[in-house]
């Protein structure tokens, strides 16, 4: 399975959240979120304007920047196309 | 008779903890404020089954016990120095997994406490099934299930708490694996041999919160004792050190890991049961499909927060002239009753004028703070953030400032009183301030008259056009004033917009009443006295030092020549109590205008004597690099009480005497004919009257918002500067290219 960066996961695909690489002030709130390493999440939309973006995690929505997302690295699982809506 | 119970209210932000505290003390509440900061402390007293009256605190909506947010620092220090018997951490039994990751940390600080598993009608909807029993057989500590919405399970969930109250505190040990436990063994070693803070905290929570790298616990360790913080310090270094090589990672990632790995293994031993794939898409998802649509959803958005400004101020309205007809009639009756004199001036124009311009905002607060409780608790104000973040970010700003800036005139005739309160929806500090300092440059309703007579008398054949460039301006300028800020006084990096997008949920009728009697109160109360006394000041500057004795005279003279130079009867018919208009002999009517124009004149003089009129004066020097004369000088002190009152004042000034803002044609004639105005003048006193200093109600609102009045000084100073700036550009610009016509 591929490993990238949250930020390049499209629409509907899901993945594993394998490492979240930074410190500090960020870095706390988006463990603190939820966003840990074994972590599923799945990309269900982004804002209008491509940037934030909006995840499926534990049952709940969150969102969080692109540039936020670029220190998650995620294993995806499926790729599944944005066939609807 | 012992002291009453208190009990601590705690959990995520959307967990229902609100509702709770709503449904658990009805209106028995009380706001106030931590002390130092701006966060809000709610208490209410709940009155149990047994008669016994319980103290309830509903602390900050957090996620974390780690300082992240000021909330956080409130909640544990509220834990760590008040002590409260129990806590109650309210939980979303639909989210469990998250929500415990707070319970956790509750555990590890050893509070006695029970777990209000919420939302189990929701949970049941989605499938998701939670055994109660063996949750709370895990954790160790009293599950009890409810649903806070209907009020179910909150008597078994008091009786249960009442039982726990003033446990000795128990901290929970889990295990950080072997590289940290080793390294927190040491650390705790030494603090417990120094009793280092022991009296706050447990060690082992100290010890963690110094590998978390918390500069809270930090700074306070360090004043305790420098010494042994050093010592700490360097166990956290090295175990960092290790990490990095061995890992790539840190101390607090290991932490955090740890903790859900914990909860995890819980909710691994048949704590829930699903029937769906926990992924499944729900009702709320399916609307955020259409609401935050990348086409629909702006559309969506914008329609909604025009309708949302529509109902602020068209419902407000009719309240609004109410309160208005109110002290107009007050005024009046004053008037009459009270002999003509300072006191009576005073009353009139100080206190009724001053309070009336506190109440007569208060249908608008109440109004705003309606709308903003639907969306906020129906959860969309999050989605307005998330579409409109990118945007505002590129200005330092939050996708929640949207709000604040339409409330305050973004859609022009907004108020900015109301406007600097919904920035309250923002948690983000820096944010918060950036947005608190510029939403009173839009073009709010009490503008509007100014900005309307000024160019329906010099722009009249754009009229329509200019009006909405100044809307345009307005944004411009908040915007890029803001970006200034966060690139200097309030610098800084962008606040993480890790946040939720709660599910939608129906708002609560008795929550949103709640949420907005406290929030009108809260305004009331703390701008009400301070409004009071701006408003004798401002009167008083207006009013004194008044005309010398030798003044009133020459003008009292004046008026005894006049009368003497009438036929006797036309005097005693113009002078008779109710005397009309109509029905008036031609000489009467003659010289009841002479006399008129000579009690205007009377007042144009004092207003020229007094205080704000030598101000005027004196402020020519520098004013005429805008083109401002003494006139202009003072009616702009007057609009520090209100906008709108640049209108009255310059009417005064004028010899017009006092003009109705709404009825303006007098002064826009008188304007049009004086030499000293022309387009390039106007459009330098437009823009300056757009940008200066916000009214008194709205600078008092920044510093009671902001938490110090510092901020309220800097809007008020900061503006001026600016906006005289910026017309003395205008206007010199102007003027050189001849556009002065």
């Amino acid at each position: 399975m591929p490993r990238i960066m949250l930020r390049q996961m499209k629409r509907n695909q899901s993945g594993v959240i394998t490492a979240v690489k930074v410190a500090g002030e960020l870095g706390r709130r988006i463990r603190d979120m939820g966003l840990v390493p074994g972590t599923q999440v799945t990309v269900q939309g982004r804002a209008p304007l491509y940037d934030p973006v909006a995840l499926r995690v534990m049952g709940g929505t969150l969102t969080l920047r692109n540039n936020e997302a670029d220190h998650i690295e995620v294993e995806v699982t499926e790729a599944q196309e944005a066939t609807q809506s | 008779m012992t002291a009453p119970i208190t009990v601590a209210l705690a959990g995520n932000p959307n967990s229902g903890k609100t509702t709770l505290f709503n449904a658990l003390t009805g209106a028995r509440q009380h706001v106030g404020n931590y002390p130092g900061v701006t966060v809000e402390k709610k208490e209410g007293l709940h009155v149990a089954a047994s008669g016994e009256q319980i103290n309830i605190v509903d602390l900050p909506g957090t996620y974390s016990l780690t300082a992240y947010s000021v909330e956080e620092v409130v909640a544990r220090d509220y834990l760590v120095q008040e002590r409260p018997d129990v806590v109650i951490n309210i939980v979303d039994a639909s989210n469990l997994e998250r929500n415990l990751y707070l319970t956790t940390q509750f555990l590890e600080l050893g509070v006695p406490m029970v777990v209000a598993l919420n939302m189990m009608d929701v949970a049941e909807d989605r499938g998701i099934a939670v055994d109660a029993s063996r949750l709370a057989e895990l954790l160790g500590v009293p599950v009890v299930p409810i649903v806070a919405r209907s009020n179910k399970g909150t008597a078994e969930l008091m009786a249960t708490a009442m039982a726990q109250a003033g446990r000795a505190w128990n901290p929970l040990q889990i295990s950080y694996g072997e590289d940290l436990d080793g390294v927190l063994r040491s650390m705790e070693k030494e603090i417990e041999e120094r009793g280092f803070l022991t009296r706050l905290y447990p060690s082992r929570w100290l010890a963690v919160k110094y590998l978390e790298n918390d500069s809270q616990i930090r700074d306070r360790g360090a004043k305790e004792n420098a010494a042994l913080s050093a010592d700490l310090d360097r166990w956290v270094q090295g175990a960092t050190d290790h990490l990095q090589r061995t890992m790539e990672t840190y101390p607090e990632a290991i932490i955090a890991d740890h903790r859900y790995g914990y909860i995890k293994s819980i909710l691994r031993q048949e704590v829930i049961t699903r029937k769906y794939d926990a992924d499944r898409l729900y009702a709320s998802d399916r609307i955020d499909k259409v609401l935050t649509n990348r086409f629909l959803g702006p559309i969506i958005m914008l329609a909604i927060l025009f309708g949302l400004y529509n109902f602020t101020f068209t419902y407000s309205e009719l309240p609004v002239a109410w309160l208005e007809g109110f002290f107009g009639w007050l005024r009046e009756a004053a008037g009459a009753i009270l002999p003509d004199g300072y006191l009576k001036s005073m009353l009139v124009a100080g206190v009724i004028d001053g309070v009336g311009g506190v109440l007569g905002f208060v249908p608008l607060i109440m109004f705003m703070f309606f709308g903003i409780a639907i969306l906020e608790d129906s959860g969309y104000l999050a989605r307005v953030a998330f579409m409109m973040d990118r945007i505002f970010r590129m200005f330092g700003l939050h996708g929640s400032s949207v709000m604040a800036y339409i409330v305050s005139g973004g859609i022009a005739g907004g108020c900015a009183v109301p406007g600097v309160m919904a920035t309250r929806t923002l948690r983000s500090e820096r944010e918060r301030l950036a947005t608190l300092l510029t939403v009173s440059f839009m073009n709010c309703g009490a503008k509007l008259p100014v900005l309307a007579l000024l160019t329906g008398v010099f722009f009249a054949s754009s009229q329509a056009q200019v009006m909405f460039l100044l809307t345009l301006l307005a944004w411009a300028v908040a915007l890029l004033v803001a970006k200034f800020y966060r690139l200097t006084i309030l610098r800084g990096e962008s606040t993480p917009f890790v946040m939720e997008l709660p599910p939608y949920r129906l708002p609560t009728f008795r929550g949103l009443l709640i949420h907005t009697w406290e929030r009108t109160w809260q305004y009331i109360k703390k701008a009400g006295t301070v409004i009071l006394a701006i408003s004798i000041l401002l009167w008083a500057m207006m009013t004194f030092p008044g005309l010398p004795e030798g003044e009133r005279e020459r003008i009292d003279a004046q008026r005894q020549e006049l009368l003497t130079g009438y036929p006797a009867e036309v005097v005693q018919e113009a002078t008779a109590e109710g005397a009309e208009e109509e029905g008036l002999s031609p000489a009467a009517v003659d010289l009841l205008e002479r006399l008129d124009a000579l009690d205007r004149q009377e007042a144009e003089e004092a207003l020229e004597y007094s205080a704000a009129g030598r101000a005027g004066r004196a402020l020519e020097q520098v004013s005429w690099l805008a083109g401002f004369d003494w006139r202009t000088n003072i009616a702009l002190v007057g609009g520090f009480a209100a906008k709108e009152v640049v209108i009255s004042t310059l009417g005064t000034a004028y010899s017009l005497g006092e003009v109705d803002p709404e009825e303006s044609q007098s002064l826009a004639q008188t304007l049009a004919d004086d030499p000293n105005w022309n387009p390039v003048m106007a459009f330098a006193l437009i823009v300056f009257v757009m940008f200066y200093a916000p009214c008194f109600v709205t600078v008092v609102c920044i510093a009671r918002e902001a938490g110090s009045w510092k901020w309220g000084f800097l809007a008020m100073g900061c503006n001026t500067v600016f906006a005289f700036g910026l017309a003395v550009v205008v206007y010199q610009l102007g003027m050189a290219l001849g556009l002065g016509g």
